[in-house]
């Protein structure tokens, strides 16, 4: 029970990573009264992540300074429904945010748009291969809303984000160096390339050889000063080694911070208070809008009601799906009976890689950025026979170096043993002579990759732990067995010394050790039918109407790229469809 | 560092270019201005603030196998790998700190869903080392401080096998003590390993400089500079 109630807001926002930030920017301007709750801490460039302490592996890459941390709060996990769930106990598979930022502060910043087909995979599908493709307990769904609708909200992100890149089609039109295969958009990217790194290079060369189309992958990772449309400022990347998993001490990554919140706080009607996890959305009686949230100050030790008249859940894909199980809007999925809504169609990312090792070549590999590197289409969603190669799915292919961080970046041919003189002679040997192929590809949802309430596991404040369930599935690995052939074909292709090659086979497990990627998706996800729907084509809960849920939960099964693009495009159509549609007359709008 | 195959070596590289006599100059001259670093205890005088005596004693030697000295490079005593590991168990790693730990707990589930042991990585080393000893005693004769370096590393790819009879909530012992040795090679040197940037110095990894501007897309340009550290060290 809140013992406190603190004075009504128009809004107020549950978590301030990226679509947090955009939410609040965009209702300030319109005049609203606005509230964001952010658990965690408040964190700024300097001092946070200022030169040169934030160049720090051990405590950011391995210990995972910035990042949630499980004790206070976590999921459990399970491959399959009859297994029991156990804690993620620490980090490894995915790392999400903590603190003012978000996982916006540390992510890697590749920032991409899904592809037209993928929008409508379902009636694409069906349309071109037959419904008898899709293998059984798959749940492919559409999303609601076309490539064409998102265009302008994702030229919106990328403008306010500041992404480097090259156009590959504009309004139609195929433009030379850029990816062939993506949708079309309105204009050029707000900045050109980031540079290449040498590897990068060669892994494009040997693909334009065999007849490919290379371009350089779109980055949230700055190539020369830029000044985006809140007035923020970024300056251009230093390709300083020390980017995923930090914060970027240069103003260069894209963060929510660089190219928002400092613009946000100067606001009157805007504030933000940290240490303040929301517990529980509150539901009118009618349990047809909701009231506000309770939260937790850790600062009083109180929980406080904060009513308001819009709730915004940018908590991140996983965070708003408990919140929504905990707040009980929208009827809970159940795996055994394909009912329910609110954990249908948990799924995740298939990715896996070829190293190569050159004696004779040198790539320094701590000159790198989160994001650079050079990427291949040619084998994504759009230009897979899905009937004739047996799977559902597809794959960016890219090439590029983030660091050359020897902890966790030391990459050693095939045969070197783990320790031992054997372990000391190869890192002084092959440091710095290896480059790397990865397959970025998508991950369908089925039946039972779902997320709901564990029995077991409670958190800090007593409420039930979120569990995961969740497996590689067949279809899925066919397509990174696919991907496995494209890519040694590359790879031989370059003559290396050694080469290995790391992707899912048949029975993989899912291992929640090793990091595979923070994009979790699904979950609560959109659509135009409130059966299979948790939220409408607009991210409006079917439920309560005044609840508007942002972020990769929305996603019905996972694109072939990384999600943030898309993320931040779903926020900007959600605000118009606001502004223009729900403010005037606040309403369910479907 | 080895020198690449017909390049000028890193010495050479450094006097032959004109940024490199400059950044080189500049070096010395910080150098001259600071003041003479006191040379850290002996690792047998080091005051520990986790390890006892007998743990001391076989963290030693095992860091001394699982990267030892000799041949390239420094080793992980040359590199006071111990001192890292002694500090990390006092603190928040070592506690669990970060971590989700309330149970129900069941340290023997399938690996692919993680750590599931009730104790901290700072009880799993004190736990596990003591049943390795005794396993060593009963197998090869004695405690694994005083084996000869093979035998060490017989026993010690017995544990990583997982074929000493650890129970399971201390099954991830052999990882915790591997990977945190590698931490303390590679980690900045203010965390107590990495003695003097020796392991950046041997593979070429420039530590916290982090401005490379004019260097992607260099091909096969060895980077001239060596590492800093984040107090401002160089090596
Ligand atoms: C290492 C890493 C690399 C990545 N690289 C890429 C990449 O290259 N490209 C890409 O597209 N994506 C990448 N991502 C993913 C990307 O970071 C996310 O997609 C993105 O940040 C999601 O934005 P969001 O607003 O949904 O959530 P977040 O940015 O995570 O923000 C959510 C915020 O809500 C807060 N919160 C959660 N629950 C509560 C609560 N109950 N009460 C109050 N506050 C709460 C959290 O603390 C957090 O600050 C990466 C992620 C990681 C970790
Ligand atoms: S690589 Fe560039 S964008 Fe990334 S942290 Fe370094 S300077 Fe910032």
């Amino acid at each position: 029970m809140a013992t406190r109630t603190d004075p009504k807001k128009d809004v107020v926002i549950i978590g301030l990573g990226w679509t947090g930030a955009i939410m609040g920017m965009e209702l300030a301007n319109e005049g609203l009264e606005i509230l964001a709750l952010e658990r965690g801490d408040d964190r700024s460039t300097v001092p946070d992540f200022q030169y040169p302490n934030i160049f720090d592996e051990l405590k950011y890459a391995v210990r995972y300074d910035l990042m949630q941390k499980p004790v206070n709060s976590t999921l459990t996990v399970r491959h399959n429904t009859a297994e029991t769930a156990l804690p993620y106990r620490h980090l490894g598979s995915f790392l999400p945010g903590d603190g003012v930022g978000g996982a916006g502060v540390h992510w890697n910043g590749q920032n991409w748009r899904p592809q037209a087909v993928e929008y409508r995979l379902r009636s694409y599908v069906e349309e071109t291969f037959g419904a008898d493709i899709i293998p059984e307990g798959m749940q492919l769904q559409d999303w609601g809303v076309t490539a064409e609708e998102l265009e302008p909200h994702m030229t919106k992100f990328e403008s306010v984000a500041g992404i480097a890149g090259k156009a590959g089609n504009i309004n139609g039109e195929i433009q030379e160096g850029g990816n062939p295969f993506e949708a079309p958009r309105s204009a050029e990217y707000p900045m050109p390339p980031l540079k290449n790194t040498w590897d990068s290079e060669l892994f494009a060369d040997a693909a334009r050889n065999m007849g490919y189309h290379p371009f350089p992958r779109p980055a949230a990772n700055a190539s020369i000063q830029y000044v985006n449309d809140y007035g923020m400022q970024l300056g251009p990347c230093n390709y300083c080694g020390y980017c995923e998993r930090f914060g970027c001490n240069n103003y260069s990554k894209s963060s929510p911070q660089v190219c928002i919140i400092d613009a946000l706080k100067r606001k009157p009607n805007f504030s933000y208070r940290t240490r303040s996890e929301v517990l529980k959305i509150e539901k009118a009686a009618d349990g047809k809008t909701a009231t506000g949230v309770t939260y937790f100050d850790e600062k009083t030790g109180e929980e406080v009601f904060q009513p308001a008249d819009l709730v915004l859940v940018c908590a991140y894909s996983l965070h708003n799906v408990h919140l929504l199980l905990l707040s009980e809007i929208g009827e809970p999925y159940n795996p055994d009976t394909g009912e329910g809504v609110v954990g249908r169609n948990y799924s995740y990312q298939m990715t896996g890689g070829t190293s190569m090792w050159f004696r004779d070549k040198v790539f320094n590999p701590f000159v790198g950025t989160g994001a650079g590197g050079m990427s291949i289409d040619d084998f994504s969603m759009s230009q897979i026979d899905f009937g004739k190669e047996g799977f559902i799915g597809g794959s960016y292919i890219t090439c590029g170096h983030t660091g050359g961080r020897p902890i966790q970046q030391m990459s050693l041919p095939p045969g070197t043993p783990a320790w031992g003189a054997g372990w000391k002679e190869a890192v002084g040997e092959w440091y710095g002579h290896s480059l790397s192929i990865g397959s970025h590809g998508s991950n369908m949802a089925y039946r039972d990759t779902c997320l709901d309430l564990d029995p077991t596991y409670k958190d800090r404040h007593g409420r039930p732990l979120m569990r995961m369930t969740f497996d590689w599935k067949d279809n899925d690995i066919r397509m990174t067995q696919f991907m496995k052939a494209r890519i040694e074909e590359i790879a031989k292709s370059m003559n290396p010394d050694a080469m290995a090659s790391g992707y899912k086979g048949d029975g993989a497990q899912y291992d929640v050790r090793p990091y595979q990627s923070t994009h979790n998706v699904g979950g609560a996800i959109m659509g135009t039918d409130p059966k299979t729907s948790a939220i409408n084509r607009y991210l409006q809960s079917w439920d309560c109407h005044n609840v508007w849920v942002m972020g990769a939960s929305a996603f019905p099964q996972n694109i072939q790229y990384n999600p943030t693009g898309a993320v931040g495009g779903l926020a900007y159509w959600a605000l118009e469809a606001l502004r223009k549609d729900y403010l005037p007359n606040p309403r369910p709008l479907m | 560092m080895r020198d690449m195959p017909g390049r000028p070596s890193r010495r050479g590289f450094l006097k032959g270019s004109a940024a490199g006599v400059a950044i080189a100059s500049l070096a010395g001259a910080v150098k001259a201005q600071a003041p003479e670093k006191e040379a850290p205890p002996p690792l047998d005088q080091y005051e520990r603030v986790y390890f006892n005596e007998a743990e001391w004693a076989f963290v030693m030697a095992a860091c001394d196998r699982l990267i030892p000295s000799g041949g390239n490079g420094p080793g992980a005593i040359d590199c006071r790998v111990p001192v890292f590991i002694d500090r990390q168990l006092s603190g928040n790693f070592g506690k669990a700190a970060d971590w989700y730990m309330q149970g129900p707990f069941d340290p023997a589930a399938n690996p692919t869903l993680g750590f599931q042991s009730p104790l901290t990585p700072a009880e799993i080393y004190r736990q596990a080392i003591p049943v390795f000893q005794d396993w060593c005693n009963q197998t090869h004769g004695d405690n694994f401080e005083n084996l000869e370096a093979a035998t060490q590393d017989a026993a010690l790819t017995s544990l990583q096998k997982g074929e000493v009879g650890l129970a399971p909530e201390l099954r991830d012992f052999f990882q915790f003590l591997l990977a945190n040795t590698k931490e303390g090679y590679f980690a900045d040197p203010s965390y107590g390993g990495n003695h003097d940037m020796q392991a950046w110095v041997y593979i070429g990894f420039p530590g916290a400089r982090g401005a490379f501007t004019s260097w992607p897309g260099r091909e096969n340009a060895q980077y001239p500079l060596g590492p800093v550290a984040i107090n401002g060290d160089r090596a």
